[in-house]
């Protein structure tokens, strides 16, 4: 045990609640993104084969925008029929041109793909915002970069991929379906997507029901960019359809993000089928916060951890692990911190956590509320206001937890942190590993080798040091445990669509 | 009051400062919340002329224009202070009479303070004696890096005394300090030994105020506040010329110490050519047009 450890705390605040006035002489006046341009339609049908066709039975679902409650337009319901259609339509594709044209022509189109996203940046960032209830600030900094960021990537490998993968011939496995989560809609599609087309498989996508909009935005400008018919096949729907994608007897592999739940019954239907398989799925990330650690921006490196896109992140460092000695110190800082965020208008610039993705998430987490209340913790929740409808949870912390309580175990996927307490490196690690996820964590500390030390000994994919949420496209993602199998991201998300 | 070790050194991570200052920097401040700051800023300005040249000719014409900032707008509000050098304090108190700006002086062998404590602690009484009510005195950085921590925090106490009634603002010359660590370490050295204010520079030095410096000597005085309840002010100073710099540190502030210390008494600009910037912006919100800068008065 290092010194820094046993050294006494030099430091107590005087009060133990917040005492800072952020509510001031001086308040942001709305700061509105302008959202006139993006055009929505009233209907979307579903995309396959290169043309937008009517689903067989006729049906469709209204696609509310979570900040206002009100409907946006509504997506097509895809049933067995049309999947089928899709897989046939994706087939069709994998077996002509696409396996006919050179690896570097594939590339060009990836790349093509990834400037016109560029170029329309803003529009999608706006529906991302409006379909889903993200911020602007995000889906602008952070979704929609990196969407272009992960085509680009993967086009780069598109010709290369025997330098990837030395001594043996890559080939793609056919037709890809794959599954996709409601909270990073648009970049979750591009994670699935770049790769699969880079590697030379065609692609049945299935974006989440609450949030398909710029799935569909995409298809069009797929069909903007001249890619060939039924490489890229979307369709829409709820659990249900995803189901019939998991069991059509004509996809070679299928990629899931989503929950834990989900995702075992997919394993479980997968079993004793040919079909391979990668999942991304929950997380109940810690961060480990040592005494030692530069500690204003460890508390900013907890708020992007848990609060960045309303807590909707399988990633999210939901845990706040701290050392007894600075806890005081960490919790009262955090506190103040709640003062400042500002919840509400998704399209306000200035807003930093905005609405709960879907009523029924919103039900979900307040019932997580309540359960931690009931479990005997202590709620603090920030006092900022919030909008009178739409689905809005303040940033909420629990202290007063322990490693037995459910707020502390289950992934609840909202703006809620809870607050414990260690002693020593081994009990953080312990407490941090206690858990049948392993998706992510962070540790916090000045010294270099204690990162080491301890990220090492983390049974999770990802360890941040001195931050956290970071992404980028050459990096792997993946979990351990009840989080995951195989990883997307880098070399090895490419490795996740080639024939072993 | 006990104070810490001075030997132990606060981590800072300066990546995660420089993320925190982004983020605050892409706040997006409009219509009246941004009428409002460039009027608060205004009311927050040291009006500074610190210029081997300077004579009271120069001194009476910056009075002037601390006065009445710009005529064609009324009701704007005076700058806080005017920032001068000693033998120019009563100079400007004459010409200030009347009103509630400060006169502020640099003072122990500003700027490089490296003159023997007691002619800087009789640099500090006379322009005291002339009727400055703020004091902007430099720490001695040589012996700050030489680590001999005990000797400046005495300096510091030293002047502290001389000041008498006087506020004292503690320049840091964070240009000289080259980390975030020496920066946090100085400025709990300067409020541990009396400072009324922190300022970061002399504006003598390149880089003078950056957001990063700024916002770690916040975190400084938030952490001193949450110890001792005393709340200390702070001045960025050189380099910060435009409207839109200025919003951004009020937006520092504001999310950093809150409400309590968006005014005159707490937060102050070291600056000569902001003024005129904010004039011109003041100018853009209330008529829709931006004026040549001829229009406003140089000083």
């Amino acid at each position: 045990m290092s010194n820094t450890e046993t050294k006494e705390a030099t430091y107590k605040p005087t009060s133990p609640n917040s005492k800072l006035d952020f509510e001031s002489v001086w308040e942001y006046a709305p700061a509105p993104q302008d959202s006139d341009f993006a055009e929505v339609k009233d209907r979307y049908e579903l995309f396959i084969g290169g043309k937008f066709v009517k689903p067989s039975k006729g049906r469709y679902f209204k696609s509310t925008n979570p900040a206002t409650e009100e409907e946006i337009t509504e997506f097509a319901e895809a049933t067995q029929k049309d999947i089928d259609k899709a897989v046939k339509a994706a087939r069709k594709a994998y077996e002509g041109e696409w396996s006919r044209i050179s690896a570097k022509e594939r590339g060009k189109y990836i790349y093509r793909i990834a400037r016109m996203l560029q170029e329309r940046a803003r529009e999608f960032a706006v529906l991302e915002s409006m379909d889903g209830g993200k911020p602007i600030r995000e889906s602008r900094d952070v979704d929609i970069p990196l969407v272009a960021a992960y085509f680009f990537y993967y086009a780069g490998w598109a010709d290369k991929l025997e330098y990837a993968f030395p001594g043996k011939k890559p080939e793609p496995y056919g037709v890809c379906g794959q599954i996709i989560p409601w909270n990073f809609p648009l970049l979750m599609l591009a994670w699935k997507i770049a790769p699969a087309l880079a590697t030379g498989n065609t692609v049945v996508l299935k974006p989440a029901e609450t949030t398909s909009l710029t799935a569909l935005k995409f298809a069009e400008l797929v069909k903007d960019c001249g890619l060939p018919d039924g490489v890229i096949n979307i369709v829409t729907g709820a659990g249900q359809t995803g189901a019939e994608i998991v069991n059509h007897q004509d996809i070679d592999k299928i990629a899931f993000t989503g929950s834990t739940n989900v995702g075992k019954i997919i394993q479980k239907s997968l079993a004793g089928t040919d079909k391979k398989y990668t999942l991304e799925l929950g997380g109940k990330g810690a961060l480990v916060i040592f005494e030692d650690a530069p500690i204003d921006q460890a508390v900013e490196g907890i708020i992007n951890a848990i609060y960045f896109n309303q807590g909707h992140v399988c990633c999210a460092g939901s845990r706040l692990l701290v050392q007894e000695g600075v806890a005081d110190k960490v919790i009262q800082k955090l506190k103040d911190r709640l003062g400042t965020l500002i919840v509400g208008d998704p399209l306000d610039k200035n807003t930093d956590v905005g609405a709960i993705n879907s009523k029924e998430q919103f039900e979900t987490v307040n019932k997580y509320l309540e359960l931690g209340v009931e479990e005997g913790a202590d709620i603090y929740q920030a006092k900022c206001s919030i909008p009178e409808n739409g689905y809005f949870i303040r940033p909420t912390l629990f202290t007063n937890v322990s490693q037995s309580n459910r707020v502390v175990q289950e992934e609840i996927f909202g703006p809620i942190l809870t607050v414990q307490t260690f002693r020593t490196a081994d009990e953080g690690i312990d407490k941090a590993n206690n858990t049948p996820y392993g998706l992510a964590n962070g540790v916090w500390t000045d010294k270099g080798s204690k990162i080491f030390k301890v990220g090492s000994k983390m049974r999770s994919g990802v360890v941040w040091a001195n931050t956290y949420n970071k992404f980028d496209p050459t990096s792997p993602f993946g979990g351990y445990k009840e989080s995951g199998v195989g990883r997307e991201g880098g070399m090895h998300g490419l490795a996740a669509y080639i024939r072993n | 009051m006990k104070h810490p070790d001075f030997n132990q050194t606060i981590p800072i991570d300066e990546v995660g400062v420089t993320e925190r200052v982004a983020r605050l920097n892409s706040r997006s401040i409009k219509k009246d919340s941004k009428v409002q700051a460039l009027k608060l800023a205004l009311s927050m300005i040291d009006h500074t002329t610190l210029e081997g040249s300077d004579s009271p000719g120069k001194v009476i014409q910056l009075c002037k224009k601390a006065r009445q900032p710009h005529p064609a707008i009324p009701d704007l509000p005076t700058v806080a202070a005017v920032c001068v050098y000693p033998r120019m304090v009563s100079v400007a108190k004459k010409e200030l009479k009347g009103t509630d700006i400060n006169v502020a002086s640099v003072a122990t062998a500003f700027p490089s303070g490296q003159a023997p404590l007691f002619m800087r602690l009789e640099d500090t009484k006379f322009a005291v004696s002339e009727g400055a009510d703020e004091i902007d005195m430099v720490i001695s950085r040589g012996a700050f890096l030489n680590g001999e921590f005990s000797l400046v925090f005495d300096e510091i106490a030293a002047v502290k005394e001389a000041c008498g009634e006087a506020h004292l603002k503690v320049i840091l010359e964070t240009g000289e300090l080259h980390t975030l660590e020496n920066v946090r370490k100085a400025s709990d050295l300067a409020m541990h030994a009396g400072a009324d204010f922190i300022k970061t520079s002399t504006g003598k030095v390149s880089p003078a105020a950056t957001q990063p410096v700024t916002l770690v000597m916040l975190e400084a005085i938030r952490d001193f506040y949450y110890k001792t309840d005393k709340m200390i002010g702070m001045k960025p100073a050189g380099g910060i010329r435009t409207a839109k710099q200025a919003i951004q540190y009020l937006v520092i502030v504001k999310e950093t110490l809150g409400a309590a210390w968006l005014n005159k008494k707490y937060f102050r600009f070291g600056a000569s050519s902001l003024t005129n910037d904010l004039l011109m912006q003041i100018v853009k919100q209330e008529t829709g047009h931006y004026q040549s800068l001829d229009y406003f008065s140089n000083d």
